[in-house]
């Protein structure tokens, strides 16, 4: 029931509401009885008419009227003059039940049963639909009807968009004319109708409209969307760093050792079943190397050399792009391989030091920079597209005093950036400031703009050689037995609330996230070379958040401390994680079942998915709801390889 | 304003199954069933669950089972998928899955999919995103997935995407919260959510946020109490709920109370019902509102009843 007022019942109300009841209910059981008894006599059928113009939701009574329709279609053995009163009949009853509920799903339903029986008298629906929707501009039904006929009288989309047009013109604050606008003019400049076939232009114009729309007034939210989806279109012809699929031995040529592709399988590194990664994963073996050798082999990866990786908005990866670096095989130390005198991380700032310029340069981090495509034909930026996103900054820098403005502004700022250079983010400082105005403007989506802000400010520490070396440690001092650690890349205490992509830290073996904000650590699935990580001291709160963890199969050492795990009733990470209930692990979890045997797997069964696969030697959970003796019990069963928990060597359980 | 009453929500709910003579109970007679689910889950979230009895419930659900494994939303009416849904989702609360002829109620179900990977409603052929979650939910909830062609599904579920993020009842229709929940909900059952752009639909969810805390379901429309579901679970759905103010929401359902009946209404101080008590109530257990039972966002139902039949034996 929406929009009736709540009242205390009035006897004299009551008394009529009850004889209406009685002729309801009445009437309801008739119909049911000459359904169930297939009768379809004329009188029948009138008492099913009254019924659904008193209540047109009951499904049940238009699905007898479907049937004494077609019972009476056969026996009018194809007369034109019945045919056409029983059609006409029906559509009347339709239309005194809309007027009734002209939201009612049954009914609307039930006129595009009789229409696609037989065509006919189509003309006259377009002036109905005129009347419904004049009445109510945002019904969806009516919206929805309106497609099909259109598409049943074959009306072209122009025509349609000109009605969109007409409706905007009158009142900009029709969402749902803003929305059939957006479909229709995807299709046009899908199929290069004419006058549709140059973007630039027919994007232009559409700025102009629902700028008018935006300036017209500013919190009104119909054109808010439309702008972001034109702000979208123009930026796409440039393909963003995006998910891509598509990449195996025919799109990625891999040269090594004697072997061309010999035996590589490529493996998209994403969360759960999806054909689409930003990062994509194979592994060379060398089976004939000499391990003492030191021998160099040589690694040569060419890409883009034909079609066939594509990005998830569609866009065709072309530009052949060619790199080359070598490869040493070792031994791996015995006991690193068994665990057996692994020592214990602590974070502690007084176990870091700042890495030399030098050493950085000599470093993984050079190697990954020397590894970065380099393309040499790097396509510019259209003309238009920086003109077109150039007039639409200096409009909405005048808006830049209400929310929509400075938002837009924004991401015009960041599109800008995107489209300008690669790499050199001009605008960041100003898109982190409209971002803090907008906190504070709009504190119940606070977190929409901190999040936003999160992504820029890492964005921008990962942009400058500077900021990165300033953000580069040793672990331990380099004397004694650290050696073996790896550098550290530590990127605490920004307040990072997400992280958005980490694809210029792929040589990162070492990584201190702890003290921020994070809820999520989607993205960090890239880092495959990564073994220690912490996430300590952050808003973690549960082990399906955890989710990315799984792929990094080289990971030794996880601290997970002080955060919320556990402490929550509900999960909302628990759909972006496979599991049983988003029916994303098959039937090898039933085994596992016995492997856990004794401990409560309904209680533990987010840990469990997440860290079964894992080799880890040391964890850290202290300071989370979760960690109990019950929970300690669990992880020493599911991780046989832990040393060290929450600080305590493990060998003396 | 003030606190969640309890006991009143619980007696209003068990008054409304007995009234079944008033014109209000009459008109909504035919769905019934979904009335059923929605009471009976709201008095479970209450932990109220063992005034029911369920053996009556049990026996009245039965006889609403056709020869074809559909389930009407009442005696004497015709099957829909939707009502199948309600009847297994009862069943599962009250943990009487076990009468049910699996098999035949699944097959009903899967007849309903299309070349097309779209579903019907029933064998007269309205097609709408919603089946399209009713038949994936029942599926799963019956352990029988496999039956259908899950990559058409998520196809169909996928082209009726629109460029705000959202998704329509058909291809092309008009992004609407309700709609959304469907089919977030259908793709995050099977495994599908990365398909989705959690951050573009994510701030067009949010942004239904309007200044009373109250959530709209589509832009320029009113805040109304059944959207703290369909909004609020989608958020939770793909980890965006934290994007709108959860103190300013629970003032909103909280202030929609009527509490001196029972009942919750679509706004302050109007006409209660069942449909916006249930959508109020789980509402607030997702937002973790104390002393409610855990609610799933993609099933709708209790996170304990879930827990049984996915991880118990």
């Amino acid at each position: 029931m929406h929009g009736r007022p709540r009242k205390a019942p009035v006897p004299e109300d009551e008394a009529a509401s009850a004889a209406k009841a009685e002729k309801l209910r009445a009437l309801q059981s008739q119909v049911l009885s000459n359904h169930r008894h297939k009768i379809y006599t004329e009188e029948a059928l009138e008492l099913s008419t009254r019924l659904v113009e008193i209540n047109p939701e009951c499904y049940t009574a238009w699905n007898y009227r479907k049937l004494a329709f077609e019972h009476n279609l056969t026996r009018s053995d194809s007369n034109p003059n019945s045919v056409k009163s029983i059609l006409e009949e029906e559509l009347r009853v339709v239309e005194i039940a809309l007027r009734q509920n002209f939201k009612s799903y049954s009914a609307w339903h039930h006129r595009k049963w009789v229409l696609s029986k037989r065509h006919s008298s189509i003309e006259k629906e377009l002036w109905l639909l005129e009347k419904f929707q004049s009445a109510d501009p945002r019904n969806f039904h009516a919206w929805s009807y309106r497609r099909f006929i259109a598409a049943l009288m074959d009306r072209s989309d122009v025509d349609e968009l000109e009605y969109t047009q007409n409706l905007i013109d009158k009142n900009i604050s029709n969402y749902s004319a803003w929305h059939n606008r957006s479909v229709l003019l995807s299709n046009l400049m899908k199929k290069n109708v004419e006058g549709f076939t140059e973007k630039d232009e027919v994007l232009t114009k559409e700025y102009e409209l629902v700028r008018e729309a935006l300036f017209t007034d500013e919190d009104d939210q119909s054109g808010w969307f439309y702008h972001l989806w034109l702000l979208d279109q123009t930026v796409k012809a440039k393909s963003p760093l995006l998910a891509v699929e598509g990449v195996n031995s025919s799109t990625v040529n891999v040269e090594y050792g004697s072997n061309l592709n010999q035996g590589l399988v490529w493996k998209p590194l994403s969360t759960y079943k999806s054909r689409a990664a930003q990062a994509w994963i194979t592994q060379l073996s060398f089976p004939n190397a000499d391990l003492h050798s030191l021998e160099a082999y040589p690694v040569e990866i060419t890409v883009g050399h034909c079609q066939g990786i594509i990005s998830s908005s569609g866009f065709h990866y072309s530009q052949s792009s060619h790199f080359v670096f070598t490869v040493r095989v070792q031994p791996v130390k015995k006991e690193l391989k068994e665990g057996s005198g692994v020592e214990k991380i602590s974070w502690t700032d007084e176990n870091f030091y700042l890495c030399e310029p030098h050493f950085v340069e000599s470093n993984l981090v050079a190697w990954f920079h020397q590894l970065c495509l380099k393309n040499e034909h790097e396509p510019v930026a259209n003309a238009w597209q920086v003109k077109i996103i150039e007039e639409e900054m200096k409009h909405f820098c005048m808006l830049s005093d209400c929310k929509i403005g400075k938002l837009t502004l924004a991401r015009l700022l960041t599109a800008y950036d995107a489209l300008m250079s690669s790499g050199k983010l001009v605008h960041s400082q100003e898109i982190l400031g409209l971002y803090i105005d907008l906190m504070k403007l709009d504190p119940p989506h606070y977190q929409y703009y901190k999040n936003e802000h999160s992504v820029v400010l890492l964005q921008q520490v990962m942009s400058s050689r500077e900021s990165l070396l300033s953000r580069c440690f040793h672990y331990r001092d380099l004397t004694s037995s650290s050696r073996g650690y790896p550098m550290c890349l530590r990127l605490n205490k920004l307040s990072l609330s997400r992280i958005g992509s980490f694809a210029k830290l792929l040589w990162v073996q070492m990584l201190d996230l702890s003290h921020n904000e994070l809820q999520s650590i989607e993205g960090l699935e890239a880092l495959q070379l990564l073994i220690h990580l912490s996430l300590s001291e952050n808003k973690l709160s549960s082990f399906t958040a955890l989710e990315p963890l799984r792929q990094l199969k080289s990971l030794k050492s996880l601290d997970i401390s002080y955060n919320e795990i556990g402490a929550r009733s509900i999960d909302t990470t628990r759909y972006l994680c496979s599991s049983p209930l988003s029916n994303s692990i098959g039937n090898e979890w039933e085994q596992d079942r016995i492997l856990v045997d004794g401990v409560s797997m309904t209680n533990y069964w987010e840990a469990f998915f997440v860290l079964k696969g894992l080799n880890l030697t040391q964890l850290d959970v202290v300071g989370n709801a979760i960690a109990d003796e019950n929970f300690t019990l669990f992880l020493v069963r599911v991780l046989p390889t832990l040393k060290w928990l929450d600080g305590v060597q493990l060998n003396l359980f | 304003m003030g606190e969640l009453a309890v006991d009143n929500h619980v007696e209003y709910i068990l008054s409304v199954r007995k009234r079944k003579d008033s014109f209000e109970s009459l008109v909504m007679e035919h769905l019934t069933m979904s009335g059923a689910y929605w009471g009976l889950t709201c008095i479970d979230l209450l932990g109220k669950l063992d005034v029911v009895d369920s053996e009556e419930v049990t026996e009245w659900i039965m006889q609403c089972q056709h020869e074809s494994g559909g389930f009407a939303g009442n005696i004497g009416h015709d099957p829909h998928v939707l009502y199948t849904l309600s009847a297994v989702q009862v069943l599962a609360l009250l943990n009487k899955l076990n009468v049910l002829d699996i098999d035949k109620v699944s097959n009903y179900v899967v007849g309903l999919q299309n070349e097309d990977g779209s579903f019907s409603g029933d064998m007269w052929g309205e097609i709408d995103t919603r089946f399209s979650y009713v038949a994936i939910c029942c599926l799963s909830l019956l352990h029988r997935l496999d039956k259908i062609n899950v990559e058409k599904a998520v196809n169909y579920i996928l082209s009726c995407k629109n460029v705000d993020g959202g998704f329509g009842c058909s291809p092309g229709g008009e992004s609407h919260a309700g709609q959304i929940f469907c089919s977030l909900a259908a793709l995050a059952i099977t495994g599908s959510l990365h398909l989705v752009d959690k951050d573009l639909l994510g701030w067009w969810l949010c942004e239904r946020q309007v200044k009373s805390g109250g959530l709209n379901g589509r832009p320029e429309k009113l805040p109304d109490v059944c959207y703290s579901w369909w909004v609020l679970s989608s958020l939770t759905m793909i980890d965006r709920v934290h994007w709108i103010n959860k103190e300013k929401l629970v003032k909103f359902i909280l202030n929609c109370q009527d509490k001196e009946n029972g009942g919750i209404s679509d706004r302050p101080d109007d006409a209660v019902d069942v449909f916006h008590t249930f959508f109020g109530i789980a509402g607030l257990a997702l937002l973790e509102y104390p002393g409610l039972k855990a609610v799933d966002p993609a099933y709708a139902m209790p996170v304990d009843v879930l827990n049984r039949i996915f991880f118990g034996k």
